[in-house]
Formats: C-alpha cells, sequence, structure tokens
C-alpha cells in the first residue's frame, strides 16, 4: 500500500499528492511515468511523474480530476492508502547536449513541464518556459517555472493571467525575435503540441511532445496506448511518452483519447452522486 | 475389466445458449461416478505411451489406477510429483496433442479423457478440507523469480519446497501471468489460480506485484543489491503483434491482449467495472489459436456477433480442439482461408468495417503448415464495429535492454540452454520468455528443470 503522504489543491481541478513509494522514488526521472490504483476495484490510470524526493522516498503526482478514477483519487487524504503505484515506467527526457530549450506547457500538462524545466536549469541549461491556461483561476506552478527559467512567459486565453494569447502565440514571438533554441519541449493538450509542433517545424526547431494516451499495463502488453510516429507503430509506454513532435499523428491520437469518452463521462457522473449523496447522508 | 466404451465420458457443460450469455465456467467437471468409470476406460499399457506425449511426463496409468480405484488423494500426489498446477493444466492443456495423442484407445475410438481426469482430481483434491501445509526449513538462500506466470509460479515452488527463500516480482496488480489476465473465467476461474498461489504462499513464497524488473528494479540490482544467488526469468511472451494493415489504429480496433486483460484483469465484463471494453455490435477477431478463441467467445458474451477470420482452413487452427468445439456451438461464425488488408473508419475514426482477401493453401512454410498465399482479386467486405487483432504475441524487451550480458535471439526469445541457464552467470530463464508464445505446460516444466538446475547451481557455489 502506497501512502498519501501530503495533499495540495492547485486550483479548483488540479490537485498535487506526494505518495510514499520509495521503490519507485529511488529510480524515477523527470518524464517517466507511473500507474497507480485507488482501491480493490479500480481502474489502472497513467500519472506522469511531477517531482520527486529520493531521500524521503516520496514521489509527486498532479493530476485533473477529469473522470471516475480522478474524483475517487480527489476525495483521498493524507494517511489514506492507495492500493497500487507502479513505476517508474516510459523513458526519460533526454538532456544530453542541450543548452538552450523552450519548454512550453499547457494546463494541468504543465505539472509535467515543470519537472524537465528544473532538471534542464539543474543541468545549466538556458530555459525559456512558456506556459498557458485558461484563466487566471487555472494557473499552477508560476513560481516554481520561474525559478526554474531564465526566461518566463505567462498567457491567458481571456488575458487575466499574463498575456492573452496562446502559448504558440508567445512561442512564434520568441522565435521571431531571434532566440535559437536547440529544442523545444511540449507538454498539454493534444490540440496545443499539434499547433506548436506545426510552427517549430516552420523553423526547423528539433520538438519533443510528451503523449498521455490511454493504457492498461504500462509495460507493452496491451498495445492500448499506440500512437503513429513516422509512419511507424509506436508504444507510449515504452517507446515513449516523448516523441519527435513533427512525426506524431496527432489527428489519430485524438481520436484515439476520445474512444472512452462516453464511458467516462458516465463513470464520473456517477462517481460525483455517489460522492454526493454520501456528503448528504454522511 | 476395463470399461471398453470407445467413447470418452461426456464432459458435463453449460448449455451453449445460456453459456454465451455468462462469463461461468462453461465445463462443469466429471462427478465421482463419471471419473471412476472413464478411469476404468485405461489399459495400462506396459510402455505408457501417454507419458511419453506429457511435456513434464506425469505417470498418467498411475494416477488413473488410483482414480478407478477411487483413492483420488493418492492420484494427486502422484500428479503432483510431476506437475505444479494440475488444476489448471487439467483446464487448459492441448491433450489431444499430447498425452491423449499416443493413447491406445484412441486408435479405435476415442482416447482416455486424460485432461479431465486430471481435472477431476484436482478439483477433488481442492474441495476437501485444507490441511495445514508445513513450511519447508529454511536453507538461507535466496533466489528471485520475475514473473508470476505458469512457469514462474512452477520454479518457486519447486524451489521453497527445497527449502529456498524465494521472491517472486510481478508487474501487475495482480500474480498469475496469463493465467490471470489472459485466459478467461469462463476456461478458467481466477479461484483455480488464486488457491495456487496461495498456496505458494503458504510454503513461505513473497510475491512483490507492482515491480516492474527492468524498471523499477534491475536484474543486476537484484544479483548485486538485494543479494538474490540466483534468478529466474519467467517473463512471459508478452508484447502482442499487429499486422501492420491501414486502419489498425483505428478506435475499436484492439490487441487480444489489451481486450482480455480489460476482461479478464480489469474485469469489464461486470456491469458495476470502472474499466470499460467495447465489442460493439459486431467484432472480428483476427487468427485461429487459443487467444483467439478466448477473445471471440468473449466478444460473444459482450453480446457482440463474432466472426474469426483465419488465413489458412479449419485442419490447421491451432488452438484446442474443445476451445474450437466450444466457439461453434456458442454462435461464433468461422472465415477460413481469409486474410484482413484494410480495416476501414467511419467519419469519426471509428471501425466501419474490415476488408479481407482469399486465400488459398499452398506449399508447407517453415512451421510445416501449408502456406496461405492471397487470391488475386478476391476482396470482400465484413460490416464490424471492433477488430481483435489476435495474431501472437513476442517476448518483452525490458528485460533484455537492462540486464547486461543477457543474450537473446533476433526476435527477442532469450537464449538458455536445456537446463534454462542464460549467457548470464547464476540467471536462467524459461517459458514464453525462451521459447516464444507456446503452451501453460511447456512453461511449467521448464520452470521445474530451472528449479533443479538452480539448487544444484547454488549448492555446488555456497
Amino acid at each position: 500500500m502506497f501512502e498519501i503522504s501530503e495533499k495540495k489543491s492547485l486550483n479548483p481541478t488540479v490537485t498535487l499528492m506526494k505518495i510514499n513509494a520509495p521503490k519507485v522514488a529511488r529510480k524515477c526521472e523527470p518524464g517517466q511515468f507511473i500507474i497507480l490504483r485507488t482501491d480493490e476495484d479500480g481502474e489502472r490510470i497513467p500519472l506522469t511523474i511531477a517531482d520527486f524526493d529520493r531521500e524521503a522516498g516520496t514521489v509527486t503526482i498532479i493530476f485533473q480530476i477529469v473522470g471516475a478514477t480522478t474524483e475517487k483519487l480527489n476525495h483521498m487524504n493524507v494517511g489514506d492508502c492507495l492500493q497500487d503505484f507502479v513505476g517508474p515506467l516510459g523513458k526519460a527526457t533526454e538532456t544530453d547536449g542541450l543548452k538552450k530549450v523552450a519548454v512550453v506547457g499547457g494546463g494541468v500538462g504543465c505539472a509535467i513541464a515543470y519537472p524537465v524545466a528544473k532538471k534542464l536549469h539543474e543541468l545549466g541549461v538556458e530555459v525559456h518556459s512558456v506556459v498557458g491556461f485558461r484563466n487566471k483561476d487555472l494557473v499552477i506552478l508560476e513560481d516554481e517555472f520561474r525559478n526554474a527559467s531564465t526566461k518566463f512567459v505567462l498567457m491567458s486565453d481571456d488575458g487575466s493571467a499574463g498575456e492573452k494569447g496562446l502559448v504558440t502565440d508567445a512561442l512564434k514571438k520568441l522565435i521571431e525575435s531571434g532566440e535559437k533554441y536547440d529544442r523545444v519541449i511540449t507538454i498539454g493538450p493534444l490540440i496545443m503540441m499539434k499547433f506548436v509542433c506545426q510552427l517549430t517545424k516552420n523553423y526547423d526547431i528539433p520538438t519533443v511532445a510528451s503523449m498521455n494516451p490511454i493504457m492498461i499495463d504500462g509495460t507493452g502488453m496491451c498495445g492500448g496506448c499506440r500512437l503513429t510516429v513516422g509512419g511507424e507503430t509506436k508504444f507510449a509506454c515504452v517507446d515513449g511518452p516523448e516523441f519527435d513532435g513533427h512525426l506524431i499523428d496527432f489527428d489519430e491520437a485524438m481520436a484515439r483519447s476520445a474512444m472512452y469518452r462516453p464511458f467516462e463521462r458516465r463513470t464520473h457522473e456517477d462517481t460525483c452522486n455517489l460522492f454526493r449523496e454520501v456528503e448528504n447522508n454522511g | 475389466m476395463a470399461n471398453m466404451s470407445l467413447k470418452k465420458n461426456e464432459m458435463p457443460v453449460q448449455h451453449p445458449e445460456a453459456r454465451n450469455k455468462n462469463f461461468k465456467e462453461v465445463a462443469l467437471g466429471y462427478t465421482e461416478e463419471q471419473a471412476i468409470d472413464e478411469a476404468k476406460r485405461c489399459l495400462h499399457c506396459k510402455n505408457k505411451p501417454c507419458v511419453s506425449g506429457c511435456p513434464v511426463q506425469i505417470n498418467i496409468p498411475d494416477f488413473i489406477a488410483q482414480v478407478a480405484d477411487g483413492n483420488f488423494e493418492q492420484a494427486y500426489k502422484i500428479i503432483t510429483e510431476s506437475s505444479s498446477l494440475p488444476a489448471v493444466c487439467g483446464r487448459v492443456c492441448p491433450q489431444e496433442n499430447q498425452c491423449e495423442a499416443k493413447c491406445v484407445r484412441g486408435i479405435k475410438g476415442e482416447p482416455v479423457a486424460i485432461g479431465r481426469l486430471e481435472r477431476f482430481v484436482a478439483d477433488w483434491h481442492n474441495s476437501q478440507p485444507e490441511k495445514p501445509v508445513e513450511k519447508p526449513v529454511s536453507n538461507g538462500h535466496k533466489v528471485a523469480v520475475i514473473g508470476s506466470g505458469p512457469s514462474g509460479l512452477a520454479c518457486a515452488s519447486d524451489l521453497a519446497k527445497k527449502g529456498y527463500d524465494v521472491t517472486i516480482f510481478e508487474a501487475l496488480h495482480v500474480a498469475g501471468g496469463v493465467l490471470s489476465y489472459g485466459i478467461p473465467e469462463f476456461r478458467l476461474p481466477k479461484s483455480i489460480v488464486q488457491k495456487e498461489i496461495d498456496g505458494l504462499k503458504e510454503l513461505g513464497v513473497k510475491i512483490e506485484t507492482n515491480t516492474v524488473v527492468g524498471k523499477t528494479v534491475s536484474v543486476d540490482e537484484l544479483i548485486e543489491e538485494y543479494g538474490f544467488e540466483s534468478i529466474f526469468i519467467g517473463s512471459g511472451a508478452g508484447l502482442p503483434r499487429f499486422m501492420n494493415i491501414k486502419g489498425e489504429n483505428l478506435n475499436g480496433v484492439y490487441s487480444a491482449n489489451e481486450f482480455l486483460t480489460r476482461i479478464n484483469l480489469m474485469k469489464a465484463y461486470k456491469p458495476d467495472a470502472v474499466t470499460p471494453v467495447q465489442a460493439g455490435r459486431k467484432a472480428v477477431i483476427v487468427g485461429g489459436g487459443n487467444v483467439a478463441m478466448d477473445a471471440a467467445r468473449c466478444a460473444k458474451r459482450l453480446g457482440a456477433e463474432v466472426y474469426v477470420v483465419y488465413r489458412r482452413t479449419e485442419n490447421e487452427l491451432p488452438a484446442r480442439a474443445e476451445e474450437i468445439e466450444h466457439a461453434k456451438e456458442e454462435g461464433i461464425i468461422f472465415k477460413f482461408l481469409t486474410n484482413p488488408v484494410e480495416i476501414k473508419a467511419d467519419e469519426k475514426g471509428w471501425v466501419k468495417s474490415i476488408v479481407c482477401q482469399e486465400q488459398k493453401l499452398s506449399e508447407p512454410d517453415a512451421s510445416g503448415r501449408a502456406k496461405p498465399v492471397p487470391v488475386p482479386d478476391a476482396f470482400f467486405e465484413i460490416e464490424t464495429d471492433s477488430v481483435i487483432m489476435a495474431i501472437g504475441t513476442s517476448p518483452n524487451p525490458l528485460i533484455k535492454s537492462t540486464t547486461s550480458g543477457l543474450d537473446t535471439q533476433k526476435w527477442g526469445g532469450i537464449i538458455a540452454d536445456e537446463n534454462g541457464l542464460t549467457s548470464k552467470k547464476g540467471v536462467y530463464a524459461g517459458g514464453d520468455a525462451v521459447t516464444g508464445a507456446a503452451t501453460v505446460i511447456l512453461a511449467m516444466g521448464a520452470g521445474k528443470t530451472s528449479a533443479t538446475a538452480i539448487d544444484e547451481y547454488i549448492k555446488n557455489n555456497s
């Protein structure tokens, strides 16, 4: 069993938890992910590792409440235990030889972009972070990003935080102003990553996108997480989760990510109703 | 006096029209009377041809003689001298190609129902009040087993009985490997698998689930940091193959591994399950092995109209005869000499149909089976909501890529000698990880062989 040692709400729909998982904490690196189950009958969900503390033996996860499982997870508290917590899975972010990198995060994807920015920063790489959110209430990890970046640009759809506009607008401006990046690393909604990759392709900047598809085992066994990269089928769990963004078939990935949406909506609503009942009767 | 009936005692089964709507076990098992009657069909041949057909050489005529006399516990003892998983193998072994293929009674009439008798004996034993297991005296030596499928369970069991301190590392949250995630409840109830695992724990075997060897911990670390003196790798063949045809990544296309894992491991067939699975109104399964039959019969039970497309003919189907027969009885439609060439999508990226090409058989290929060749311009389309690819699996590269000095074949199988010894000192391997996808009994046999070799290795080195 894996105890929750810390819980913090980052915004109304995003929660941070530190999980006591020494074996995972000992080995994990930025870019890798874990799979967890909340309880005996729970589903397996993958979450990218947001941070870790090898000495304390904890792994930090940051999740958005989108379905039944994340709803259930969000109702767990410090001292409660997760049924299963396995990892680290997938390959770590490659950082060799990088000198100047733009990290482009969107929404809850920033939770995954942050440890990458932090690691690059610690390695002495010049990091420009461009992060975007729908509005100011949804902004997460702003201070953390500032501390890990030489340059930090905050964007919001409605202009209520930072500048108004999309991360692609900000990235384009930086590139046009003469910033030369060895690599762009982008983590966020598929549609955002698709447009970031389209933009950087125009400028021939190598770009890596972190994929988070539906998966079960996370070890290459089910193939549910497959995607097309450069015309070849790859498994995000073992070949990724990071891939050459200029080669990913984003349209296919977007279609695949919607496969269980009606089911998810239903189970999410059932779970919400269940919690409501418990609260009303409890 | 032997029972000279030419036919086996029939296996009581759930009615096809009832069972194709539930996930309860199909075959119900012999009664004591049926078992004794069937056992009396054995002629007790001196040269025991059946034993030569058994991958683990169970002393078949001797256990059958005990069944005929009603000494079921004694029969169980004889079987378990050679097999670790009789309740499992009695259900899933392809007996028609093994022991029963060699049975003299099969020359004229049906062979003795050895598999059904094995199952009867194991089930009878399991239904008796449990006697406390005597924990073997520890010899203080530590062995790690990677994977809790048939080979790992068998290896761990034999080593624990010899007094070794055994830890099994399992990547998933449940032990059992393919017995848990792959073979459906209606063919192998999970309570039987659990019973075998509980038995191991009583022997003192520790099982660490949620541990992906190669990620959470490496083989080298198990030896150098955790102090395991020897390792057995039984990590199976878990990597699903695809056909590499157009449309294979559409929504509604599954590997059989994913489809079966959702159903068996994550219980997606239960109405309140939180893990979804979608067989749709119509499902097409590609392949002809046991996994294809399992996927087809699961899809049927989820309410789909089910087609199995196979590129050879019925005679070449690699699945167990009983599974093919059960599948047909349950209403599964077979399309032979048929090979998919493309999967087509609707406007939302979901499977709409599968385009197939007719095949004809020609000369035998490397596998010794007649090779299917496409008939030019003979294409046809099957409308469907889902496609399940059950065309085989290969060993997972995770351990190979993270273990120093472990040699593998080009196709990924770990290279091991007849005792399971790999190119790395003290590291043994067996089962599908070495042979590629094969049977439960072969994997179990390999686990047992390695257990003997590991015992000798540790004795000689200490």
